[in-house]
This record gives structure tokens, C-alpha cells and sequence, in this order.
């Protein structure tokens, strides 16, 4: 196996150590605590009084379109990190490029400033 | 010299398993007592525990104790699946996180060529852990909380993200280790005398590593999801026993690792100036001195915490995409353009 897959294998085994701590903490709890089952324990907790409705209400997200300037400046991120590493061999060039590209996504963000999706409606 | 390279792949892994689980563990515990159990009764003016163990030091294991004998309360309405599956989400990421560290020239978890950059990927996974939280418990303030959650990690990733274009950029890698050497060699308008720490250089970075660190770790001013005297406790609250356990685990070793991340991108990791940054000692001493500065950088994330009072969830919003992402942009903007003059 490539030392670059072998060190991906690593990182795998390490995701795994995580998720096996949790089981063995889990595990470990299950060993020693109690069980004694009463139908009122298991309600759904409304501040002591019995819940109304469903707990998966309806509610109003505000700042979803957060979500979709978050995807843009996001991807912005994925093509400055290689840029970022090769700035001093691409020199003037690279950096008028970058200014550019970013000056674009900056009018993005000012466009929905201006529209007034960054405060609270 | 790498004691490691002896070894089979197995037995290497084995032991970087070991040496990883105490990276996650040993400074959440000590944050945990130091700060948040002793630091900030000093600073309400009490003492804090005092009963378990000298000072009260032996508190954590307490807890842990605790909690292990509670009873495991699943909610009749709750996805249980998606319930009992969250932890191992959220512990799962800082898991992937550690493993970027480097403790020493040769000291390292995985060299990975990407370093920083998969650690920023794989820190956001614990979002979806906290969604999945919120949203499985079937209860209206985990399911506020959650959502708060997802919309103030993934407006603070940004500042996160862009801030360290400005490291990445003065060191010319993304490996971490690449990250190290550039600071402990470079210099400052010529002056090499203590190597050239990215705090001093990126100090704008910095400020907004660490506001934004603050915030994915929804530590208060940042705590909107888990606001007590609004939201009981987010998207925590059908947790009990174990589980939550679990969660605060994973809160507090993930802002061991987070302070480790900003300690080695800013000052300069494993290094302290005066030794030949290729000398072997590093690979010994290396991991206290990563310790030492992780600790420095986790004790300014406390002083906040219980300093400052909560922001409103539309104030939050706003210091992040009205100041902290342009003032990125202008900080990526110009360390590019003194990088490409001098």
C-alpha cells in the first residue's frame, strides 16, 4: 500500500478510535446503572408542563439565506487554499487574478448586504 | 531518527491510537478542572470543588463517575436511532481533528500534505452531529437549538477558514508541519532572532481565529444553542446521563485541540526559539511545549467565556458576516499583496 493511502488509513483508524470510546463509555454505563421504567420519564421535557403538539413544529428559520452565501464563500475557500500555497512562484500575476476573483465574491456579500438579507426581518 | 520507523505498520498504529486517546482526553480533563471548574470560582470569588482529591483536582474523575450510574433515558417520541447515533458523531470529529497535530519534527500523528485544510473539513462534521441532536429529540427547544447551532457554526467557519488563507499564505504549505519550520526559520524584516511567529505577522488572523474558534465551539458570548434561560439547554436538553456526558466530553476536548490548532498556526507549535528546530529533543520536549501554549491559548477562550455577557442571535450573525468575513478579506487581500512586494 502507498504511504499516502496508508496515511488515510490512519486517519480512518482514528474516526474509528472515536467512535469506539463512545461504545465503550456506552457500554462501560450499561454495566452499572439502573433501569427502572416509568412512562412519565420518557415525555418529552416542556419546561414541567405535558408538550403540546409535536416536537417537530413548524418554526421560522431566519438566515437561510445565510446558508446559500455560505456554499458560495465556501467554494471561494477551495480555490484560494491552492492559490494560497503557490503565491510566491505565480508572483504579480497570481495576485491580481486572486484580488479580482475576490473583489467579485465581495460584491456578492455587499449585493445581499444591501438587499438586506444580513439582518434580522 | 524516528523511534517509530522500526516498527510494522500495526504496532506503529497501536501506539499513535494510545498517545492520540491521551491527546484527546488529558487536556480536556485539565481544561475542564483548571478552567472551568478552579478558574472561574476564582474569578465569581469562590472556591470551587474543593472535596474530591487535593483542591478538588480529582473532580472530573467525579463526574465521570457520576454520570456513568445514570439511568439511560431515551424519549418516547425521539428518532432513536439518529438519537444514540449523534455522539459518535460529534466525538468522531474531534477524533479525525487531533490527528493533524504535529508534537515534534518526527512526532507526528499522520503527515498529511493537506494538514490544515482536512482539519477544517472534518471540524465541521460536528455539525451534523449537533443537528442530528436537535432534530431526533423531537423537542422544540433541541430542535431551536440545533438549528441555531447549524447557523452560527457554518457563518463562523468562514472567518475560520479565510483566516488561515493568511498562514497559509506566508508559509507557502498547508502541511502543518510545513507550518512549524516556516516559523521557527523565518524572519522578521530580516531578524531571525525568534523566528518569525504568525501572531505577530497575521495578528489580525489571529484575533479572528480566535473570535471564530470561540464561536464553532459554542462557547458563551457564543452559546446561543445551548442559551439556558431561553432554550433549557438546546439541543442537549432530552440528553441525560452518558450521552450528554458524551457531548461535553467532546465539547471540551475539541477546545483542547482547536487551542492546540491556533497555538501551532500563530506560535509556532512544538518550536521555542534558540534550538535548531531539526534537533532531535524536539520530538521529546515538543509535546510539553504544545501542551504549554495550547494551555495559554485555551486560557484566553475561558477568560471570554466568563467574562463576556451572550450575544442575540441577530447581533451573532452580524459580527460575522458584517465584520469578521470582509475584515478576512482584506486581511487575505493584503498579506497577498506584502508577499508578493517584499
Amino acid at each position: 500500500m502507498s504511504e499516502f493511502l496508508r496515511s488515510y488509513l490512519t486517519v480512518a483508524i482514528f474516526g474509528a478510535t472515536g467512535c469506539l470510546l463512545v461504545g465503550a463509555f456506552v457500554g462501560l454505563s450499561a454495566l452499572v446503572r439502573p433501569t427502572r421504567p416509568q412512562a412519565q420519564k420518557y415525555l418529552t421535557y416542556e419546561s414541567g408542563v405535558d408538550p403540546v403538539g409535536t416536537g417537530w413544529s413548524q418554526s421560522n428559520i431566519r438566515y437561510y439565506v445565510f446558508a446559500l452565501l455560505f456554499v458560495m464563500f465556501d467554494v471561494e475557500a477551495v480555490f484560494i487554499f491552492p492559490w494560497a500555497t503557490r503565491l510566491e512562484a505565480y508572483g504579480y500575476f497570481g495576485l491580481v487574478e486572486m484580488a479580482i476573483f475576490i473583489f467579485i465574491l465581495a460584491l456578492g456579500l455587499f449585493y445581499a448586504w444591501r438587499k438586506g438579507v444580513l439582518r434580522w426581518v | 531518527m524516528n523511534v517509530l520507523a522500526d516498527l510494522a505498520y500495526w504496532q506503529e498504529t497501536i501506539i499513535k491510537v494510545l498517545i492520540g486517546l491521551a491527546a484527546v482526553l488529558l487536556p480536556a480533563g485539565t481544561i475542564v478542572y483548571l478552567y472551568l471548574f478552579k478558574m472561574m470560582s476564582f474569578m465569581q470569588s469562590r472556591l470551587g470543588p474543593m472535596e474530591a482529591g487535593p483542591f478538588g483536582s480529582m473532580q472530573p474523575l467525579a463526574e465521570v463517575g457520576k454520570w456513568i450510574q445514570k439511568e439511560d433515558i431515551f424519549p418516547t417520541k425521539a428518532d432513536k436511532r439518529v438519537f444514540a447515533a449523534a455522539p459518535f458523531v460529534v466525538l468522531m470529529s474531534t477524533f479525525l481533528l487531533v490527528i493533524i497535530l504535529p508534537g515534534g519534527p518526527d512526532a507526528t500523528f499522520v503527515d498529511l500534505n493537506v494538514g490544515i485544510y482536512f482539519g477544517l473539513a472534518v471540524s465541521s462534521v460536528s455539525v451534523i452531529g449537533i443537528l442530528m441532536a436537535g432534530w431526533s429529540s423531537a423537542n422544540k427547544y433541541s430542535l431551536l437549538g440545533g438549528i441555531r447551532a447549524a447557523g452560527q457554526l457554518i457563518a463562523y467557519e468562514l472567518p475560520m477558514i479565510l483566516a488561515v488563507v493568511g498562514v497559509v499564505i506566508q508559509a507557502g504549505t498547508m502541511n502543518m508541519q510545513g507550518i512549524v519550520f516556516a516559523q521557527a526559520e523565518g524572519e522578521i524584516f530580516g531578524w531571525g532572532g525568534i523566528g518569525n511567529p504568525y501572531i505577530i505577522t497575521q495578528f489580525l488572523g489571529f484575533v479572528i481565529f480566535m473570535i471564530a474558534i470561540q464561536a464553532e465551539l459554542t462557547q458563551p458570548p457564543f452559546d446561543m444553542p445551548i442559551a439556558e434561560s431561553e432554550l433549557i439547554s438546546g439541543y442537549l436538553t432530552e440528553y441525560s446521563g452518558i450521552r450528554f456526558l458524551l457531548f461535553f466530553i467532546g465539547e471540551f476536548a475539541t477546545s483542547g485541540v482547536f487551542s492546540a490548532i491556533a497555538a501551532t498556526l500563530f506560535l509556532g507549535g512544538w518550536y521555542v526559539p534558540g534550538i535548531d528546530p531539526h534537533n532531535d529533543i524536539f520530538n521529546v520536549i515538543g509535546p510539553l511545549i504544545l501542551f504549554g501554549k495550547m494551555m495559554l491559548v485555551a486560557f484566553f477562550i475561558y477568560w471570554f467565556r466568563f467574562t463576556y455577557p451572550r450575544f442575540r442571535e441577530d447581533q451573532l450573525q452580524r459580527l460575522a458576516w458584517k465584520v469578521l468575513i470582509p475584515l478576512s478579506l482584506v486581511n487575505i487581500v493584503a498579506t497577498g499583496v506584502l508577499k508578493v512586494v517584499l
